[in-house]
């Protein structure tokens, strides 16, 4: 699934207010996405429900840079959204995201 | 253990996946339903859900050293006596501990390597009589729709209990039919009807190349017994799983046998028990089963810890397989005369659970 094309910036959470190597959830305009701060301290966004069974991902574990839906353990890369197998077959739809002044903002379509 | 009593107005479930229960429970809210989860700190879950590879290579490693040992022994001792020990011991690291492999595994979490995870996997799969993606998805469902009849594939004892059946599979007599029926399928290229509601379109081809591997393998070994006229090769490979599986049944009856159905609260359909460490060993952990159910992102050696974490708010757990097995028993041959009763799970009095009522229950207390 392709990346979003930013028409705005929305300011999702303060930097710091994700663990390193976390996610968190982020609610706007009625839609949910997770956002997520990799080991090496780099932030992505992703639509926050699982595409198999729409579970929050910000209830699921990160590791390096796949995230485990916390249901049925389905994994995605979140850096490129890519499923990496049963039981999720379809990929996440992934967000530009940008750091500043110590916020995060996520780029919405 | 308190039990429920329930109005003489039950009706006859249907546990199959295509009959009326299934829109049935869709329309009562059961199906891919929110369900209970005992209060947990993210910081403090996540440490439990942290995944390592050291306890289960450390694990598999005395698995499978433990599976040659023994199976050397039968070997050795083939045609006397002395045999029979070691091919019971192998037969039930075959049979019955392959299991909580399959099942650890296929939810990934045994390992934090995924390869790993999935080769041992497809190795337990085929020792537990079981279809690799056929039974990743059947467990997918399973763990989405808990004991919710007309949904969840994996209801072992539906009411009445078939208790022929149980004792049958003490010998995994009828699993084996079960595979071998649907191995028949799926070597053709079909699915059948209830397998087509959870298994999605492009997963089918894998399960159509599994099943004709599995069938190859099979007729390998009866080939090569017919060969050389003898059973040894299939005392190694297929029939441990007849032999050595009754295990697997004793432990997986204390999952959800007698308990209640159609509630989205593990803590009321699941058992949590204690055993005894080298039962741990073979089971992997899997005694601790609300626990599972409730987070399975949580692998099975840090399911022990979250028990602790959880435990006041969660019914009494079964202080041995002797205690658990003391309800089921009495359990199951009650539902054979009274299909509407089940064993009624007490919770902690400062909790209270989400309820929806079986058909024809009386409401829960």
């Amino acid at each position: 699934m392709p990346t979003a094309i930013a028409t705005r910036w929305v300011e999702a959470c303060a930097a710091d207010e994700i663990d390193e190597e976390d996610v968190i959830r982020f609610d706007e305009g009625g839609r949910t996405f997770a956002i997520y701060r990799s080991p090496d301290d780099v932030y992505f966004a992703t639509d926050g429900l699982c595409t198999h069974e729409k579970v929050h991902l910000a209830d699921g574990l990160v590791m390096d840079s796949i995230i485990e839906c916390p249901k049925h353990n389905g994994r995605f890369d979140y850096k490129t959204g890519k499923a990496k197998g049963a039981p999720v077959c379809v990929d996440l739809k992934t967000y530009p995201v940008r750091v500043e002044d110590g916020k995060v903002l996520i780029g919405l379509d | 253990m308190a039990a429920q009593d329930i109005s003489s107005d039950y009706q006859k479930r249907d546990y199959s996946l295509v009959g009326f229960e299934t829109q049935r429970a869709v329309e009562r809210g059961l199906a891919t339903a929110q369900w209970y989860q005992c209060p947990i700190g993210r910081k403090e879950l996540k440490e439990l859900m942290r995944r390592s590879d050291g306890p289960a290579l450390r694990d598999t490693a005395i698995w499978f050293g433990a599976l040659a040992l023994s199976g050397l022994g039968g070997w050795y001792f083939w045609g006397t006596w002395a045999c029979i020990p070691f091919f019971l011991v192998y037969g039930v690291l075959y049979g019955s501990a392959s299991d909580s492999r399959w099942h650890e595994c296929g939810h990934r979490t045994a390992f934090k390597t995924t390869w790993m995870n999935d080769v041992v996997y497809a190795i337990a799969c085929f020792m537990i009589l079981r279809e690799p993606t056929v039974w990743r998805w059947s467990h997918t469902r399973h763990h989405t729709d808990t004991i919710i009849v007309g949904r969840d594939p994996e209801i072992a004892v539906p009411r009445p209990p078939d208790i022929l059946g149980l004792v049958l599979n003490i010998f995994a007599l009828k699993s084996a039919w079960s595979l071998a029926k649907k191995l028949t399928l799926h070597v053709q290229g079909r699915l059948d009807p209830e397998e087509a509601t959870f298994i999605p379109e492009m997963e089918r081809p894998k399960v159509f190349r599994e099943a004709r591997i599995m069938a190859a393998i099979f007729i390998g070994v009866a080939v090569w017994c017919i060969a050389i006229g003898s059973i040894l090769p299939a005392m190694f490979i297929g029939l441990p799983s007849i032999y050595g599986g009754f295990m697997t049944i004793f432990f997986g009856l204390t999952q959800h046998a007698g308990l209640d159905e159609d509630v989205l609260d593990h803590r009321l359909n699941s058992r949590t028990v204690y055993m005894n460490p080298v039962f741990r060993f073979l089971y992997l952990n899997m005694n601790y089963h609300v626990e599972h159910h409730m987070f399975p992102m949580v692998p099975y050696h840090a399911l022990p810890r979250l028990h602790e974490a959880i435990k006041d708010d969660c019914p009494t757990p079964y202080a041995s397989c002797w205690a658990a097995y003391r309800e089921i028993i009495p359990a199951l041959l009650r539902q054979r005369r009274e299909p509407g009763w089940y064993v009624k799970r007490q919770l902690p009095s400062h909790v209270a659970p989400l309820d929806v009522s079986a058909a024809g229950a009386v409401a829960a207390e």
